[in-house]
Parts: C-alpha cells; structure tokens; sequence
C-alpha cells in the first residue's frame, strides 16, 4: 500500500473531502517547484500532483499548456525533475504523484521510469493518455514498484467500460467532471452527480474529481459524493505573472498558500 | 547457423486492437476513447454495406473525377534517360489533391453516426480544403485548425475553405505548424466529442484513423496497379510517394504490399540537412515513441519531447508518421529516402518545363527521388509516381524563396 491510502482513509472517517493541487514541475523553474510543493504541502493539501511539461498535450487546455511551454523553453529535464522531487519528499509526508504523459515515459523505458519515480519518492502515477486498454502491463511495473497507477474516467466512458478500467486502478479513481480539457469551469455539469453515484456502486476505491474545479462552492458540491477534489489550473494561473516579472516569487507564493488554504479549508469541513 | 529475419509484412493489417506489428494503437485520453470504439464500429459496419460503398463510388466518379489517369511522363523520361516514368494523376481530382478521396469517406461516416459538426487540421491546406469542400456539399458546419506559420505560407488555401463556408482557427502554440495544429484539434474533439466528428487528414492519430484513412485513400494504388497492368502490361518496377504524415503514399503502397516485385519507395522532406531540427525525415532520422495518439517512430529528443522539423513544404512538416509505414520500415517492405528542400524546389521546375504539369511541393519531393532512380535503372523498367498534388497553392512561397514576384 502506498502513501495514498491512508490519506483518504483518514479524510473519508471524517467526512472531509482530500484536497489535491496540481503544479507543472519546471514552471518557471525546479527551484520554484520545490518551494512550491513545500507551500501547497503546508496550505494543507493531502496530495499534490506534479505534471510533467510535454510538448504536445492533447488533454490540458491553454493554462496548462502554456506552463508547459515555460517550464520546457527553460530547459526542465526529467532527471531534473526527479532530483528534486527526492529533495523535497525527503522532509515532507504529502505524497506526491505524478501526471505524467506515455510519450515521455515510453522514451525514458516504462521499467526505467517507474523505478525512478519510485527512487524519487512518488506515491503514485496519472498517465493522462494510456488508457485502461492499454494499461495492463504498465499497471503491473507500477505495482511491483509498489506506485498507485491511477486510472481515469470521463463523462463519456460507458459502465462496463468504467467497471473494467478500474479494475486496474488503485489509489483513488480520476474521476475527469467535463467532457474537454483541463481549466477553470464556471459550472460543473448535473450529470456530474449521477455518474460519481454509479462509480460509486462499482468500486470501493475513493473517487476523485478534477477538470474545471477553483472555487470554494464547487467543492462544497462534491460532498458525499467523493472522496477528493483536484485543483490544476486555477492554481497553475498563480505562475504567469513570473513570466514577465520574475521578481514577484514571494509574492506568488504567498498567494498560492492563500489559495491553497482557503479551498483545503473548505475540503475539510466535516459534514 | 541460424539467421533471424524481420516477420514479412502483409497486407492484412491492423489487427483488431489497431495494431500494425508493434505500431498504431490508440494513446489517448479517456474521454475520446468512446468515440472511438464508436468510430471503430460504425466504419466496419460501413466498409461492409453495399449502399455505403455504392454512394462513395458515386461521388469519388462525379464529384472528385476518378478515375484520374496513369499518365506516361514522356519527355521527363527523355530527359532523365533512364526508366519509363509515369504519374498516377492525383492532381487532377477536384480540389487538385489527394485528400479529398479521405474527406468524402470520413463525411459520409459523419453523416452515418448523425453528428453535427466536423473539424480538421491541416498543415498546406489541402486536407483543410477538401474537408471545407466535403461539408459545404452535406450542409455540414466544419472548423480547420491551422498553425499561423501555415496560414501565412498557404493564404490561397485559407481563402478557399472560408469561401467553402468552412471557419478557419490559426493556431498560435509551439512551432505554429501541423503538429500544433492536430494538439488543437484534438483539444476541441475532447470538448465536442459528442456531437463532432474529427476528420485527420493522415494515416495518424489512434486507431481506427490510420486503418480507415489508408482504406480510402488505397483507391489510387487500386486505379494505378489495375491501369499499370492495362497500359504497360505488367506492374512497375517501382512505385514511389512522399511521405510527411503518410496517406498519399499509404494509399499509393497499400494496394501493392503484396506484390513482392515491386520496389516501395517513401520520400520524406530532408529539409535542409541531417541536422535536428533542419528536416522532416522521421523514419529516416526518427525513434520509437507516442505522439497524437498512437506508436510509430518519432523525431523526439532522450525526454521524449517532440522535437521541432523544417519543410519548404508545409505539408511535410511534421515530426510523426503513420504507424503503417512504421510497420513497412521495420519489416523492409518499403525503403523510405530523403529529399533536399532545393531538390525539390528544382525537380518542381523541371517537371514543370518539361511535362507542363506543375506538381506540389510535397509532390516535388517524390519527383526528384523518381528522376534520380530513373537514370539508375533501365529503359525496361517502369516507375510510377504519385503526383499527390497540383502546386499552384504552393507559388507565393516558390516565389518568395526564389526571390520573384508574382
């Protein structure tokens, strides 16, 4: 069992939703990352997911994209990445996972990442585009290397399809809440509910929603209905402004940290 | 001693699961994975009914003009000294290319399915065009994402889809070419799965594309191999096409795959030179890896970031491949060539002064690997070229490289 059980574990007998940020590790820089993963950690997240730039995302919408584009025009590398990513899981007990793209794992050598992320300290693994047809053998690396091989689930995945790919799953479910990319939505959609309340009765597994979630009333919507609530973009947007105005890093770290803590707050309401 | 050999190729790929030996399959996210079991389904339903292939027949006949001839290039033959060449006339269909054969098929499935609304990417513009072309003739709404370096290199394109009704979206990301131009696509069929049907242009993207996109467009090996053996009397010697995301060339080779005799040849876009970033040679050049949704070789770097190319042709700018031409490589079926950016810009020139045909630059790339070959070979053998386009969209660009005016 990895890091991630225990956390929902512990949220779930309260009646608390687990609150999962998500930053590009690399944007603008790994030192930055590393601070950040600290601040997140310390506003209260029960899990952070580190997305690792790629060039050609076909699941993320343009703020996460263009984070993307930052972290690789200043040169982040995957070694680089999991350097720091061992730094910094050697002080904090937030599992970390990664969100990580099969184009890169693939190149790097499936057996050859996941050792690696394991030696890094990851608690588990999103690969956004291996889907559950394809996971079968990846899936059994990831447990041998004792990682969560998190799998997803859209709005337009039938039942029988769902009930198979979690077969594969542990950790928690991807539960994606929109049809389309990743960003800020103003309203998550009614079918929403319906589709957490079936996943419910066919897995056990705590079910986690992301796509589209900023705000405290979002969250608050979720309740009794999953079990965590992951939060990308909103919290991505923070780092644009270091674009143009590198000197503002305090400043946005601190805005993070009060981002963060309102929405964790929020998460961990028992009711 | 025991010798290993690579498996032979067939014919009869993929499998069910999309999978041209190791190549193809499907790496995408979980939200289009329905549509394209769908997509999967509906097509095998469609390749199998009388009345879909009766009203594809029709229209690739009346509305496109097939079959287009096999054209004995007389005085390039002369010219070169060597072999016979001919032209199978992809130029002359309506829209002057080869795409349009696909974009028919995909819109009548569109159409099958019931969906509402098409996209499109396209890199020169011709598959933009015959998309834009094959909606305006259904009624349907159409979008066609195009990188802004493209719409700056293919204006005459981007004027015909909008006076074809269709609303082209530049794509202003990464290398503002083709590549960016399907991420973008990609990104609204996430958002519009339900009622879109996403047209590719290419052999590419996850399975069923490469299968259904190679099925429509084997129709010119189909017409060139039954017009070889009728006019020359036997099948040529060598068949070769360009190469960028594969279809024209897949379509061209498909049909002869089986014929052991003939000799495939894929000619990809050397740009400039071997240098990263200064070609588009994929499987000249290119590695093992996953981009726009299925396995097939890749120019990336060690992170397995896609790394950016260089065409003079906007239609070769591409840094992927089409898993079927994985396939072909690895088991030796076809041998794939590059050509020079300034080959190309001569061999255009020389077909045009010597054949009066003006032939695109994609198709130019072709043209100077056949002209070479043919001086190699003898007067016995026969060569057939696919003259995938016509390259009038292609001038202001010539223009612009050479230094001259229009």
């Amino acid at each position: 069992m990895s890091a991630i059980a225990p956390v929902f574990t512990r949220r779930t007998a309260e009646n608390q939703l687990a609150f999962m940020p998500f930053i590009t590790a690399g944007d603008p820089d790994l030192p930055m990352t590393a601070r950040l993963i600290r601040e997140l950690s310390a506003a209260g997240a029960d899990l952070i997911e580190i997305g690792f730039p790629y060039s050609d995302p076909i699941a993320d919408g343009p703020v996460i994209q263009a984070s993307y584009t930052r972290a690789l025009n200043n040169k982040v590398h995957v070694a680089d990445i999991f350097a720091t990513v061992a730094e910094v899981t050697r002080d904090i007990t937030t599992p970390l996972v990664a969100m990580v793209s099969y184009a890169i794992i693939f190149r790097i050598g499936p057996d050859k990442f996941v050792e690696q992320a394991a030696g890094a300290g990851f608690a588990g693994l999103i690969v956004p585009d291996l889907p559950g047809d394809e996971a079968d053998q990846f899936a059994e690396l990831a447990r041998t290397a004792k990682l969560d091989l998190i799998q997803l689930i859209a709005p337009t995945t039938p039942g029988d399809r769902a009930a198979r790919i979690m077969q594969n799953s542990t950790g928690f479910v991807y539960c994606i809440a929109v049809a389309g990319t990743t960003g800020v939505r103003e309203a998550l959609p009614d079918e929403l509910q319906q589709m957490l309340r079936q996943l419910r009765e066919r897995t056990e597994l705590p079910l986690a929603v992301g796509f589209g979630i900023s705000r405290a009333d979002q969250i608050d919507g979720l309740r009794g209905l999953a079990q965590g609530v992951i939060v990308g973009s909103a919290i991505v947007r923070f780092l644009e402004t270091l674009a143009t105005d590198p000197t503002q890093r305090d400043a946005v770290l601190k805005q993070v940290h009060e981002f963060a803590a309102t929405l964790a707050k929020t998460a961990h309401e028992s009711r | 001693m025991t010798t290993t050999t690579a498996p032979k190729a067939t014919s009869h790929v993929p499998d069910l699961h999309g999978c041209f030996g190791e190549f193809g399959r499907r790496f995408v996210p979980e939200t289009l994975m329905h549509a394209l079991e769908e997509l999967t389904t509906e097509y095998e339903k469609a390749r199998q009914d009388p009345a879909f292939q009766k009203q594809l027949n029709e229209l690739l006949r009346t509305f496109v003009g097939r079959p287009n001839p096999l054209y004995f290039a007389e005085r390039l033959t002369q010219l070169c000294g060597g072999a016979r060449i001919y032209f199978k006339r992809e130029d002359l269909n309506h829209t002057g290319a080869h795409k349009i054969n696909n974009t028919i098929g995909q819109t009548l499935l569109t159409l099958r399915m019931g969906k509402k609304r098409v996209i499109a990417e396209t890199g020169a513009g011709q598959h933009g065009v015959a998309t834009a072309t094959a909606c305006a003739r259904f009624g349907l709404p159409c979008v066609v994402y195009m990188g802004e370096e493209d719409v700056r290199r293919q204006k005459l394109n981007v004027f015909i889809m909008r006076t074809m009704g269709a609303e082209v979206r530049p794509v202003t990301s990464g290398s503002r070419t083709l590549r960016d131009a399907i991420n973008e696509a990609m990104r609204d069929w996430m958002a519009s799965v339900e009622t879109t049907h996403y047209i590719i242009g290419s052999v590419v993207g996850p399975h069923p594309f490469p299968m259904m996109v190679r099925d429509f467009q084997s129709v010119i090996g189909r017409e060139a191999r039954a017009q070889c053996l009728q006019e020359v009397g036997r099948l040529p010697d060598e068949v070769v096409a360009c190469v960028g995301g594969g279809s024209n060339s897949a379509g061209m080779f498909h049909p002869f795959v089986d014929d052991e005799l003939v000799t495939l040849t894929g000619v990809e876009a050397g740009g400039r030179g071997g240098q990263p970033g200064e070609h588009a040679s994929t499987l000249t050049y290119g590695t093992k890896g996953v981009l726009h949704g299925s396995y097939s070789y890749v120019l990336q770097d060690p992170d397995g970031q896609t790394m950016d190319v260089h065409s003079i042709s906007a239609g070769l700018d591409y840094p992927g491949v089409g898993p079927e031409h994985s396939y072909w490589k690895d088991t030796g079926r076809v041998q794939y060539v590059n050509i020079l950016d300034h080959e190309a810009l001569d061999a255009m020139k020389t077909v045009a002064l010597n054949e009066g045909i003006l032939p695109a630059l994609e198709t130019s790339h072709a043209m100077a690997y056949a002209m070479k070959r043919a001086r190699e070979r003898s007067k016995e053998d026969v060569i057939v070229v696919c003259l995938s386009g016509r390259g009038d969209k292609d001038l202001n660009e010539v223009a612009r490289l050479t230094g001259q005016t229009i």
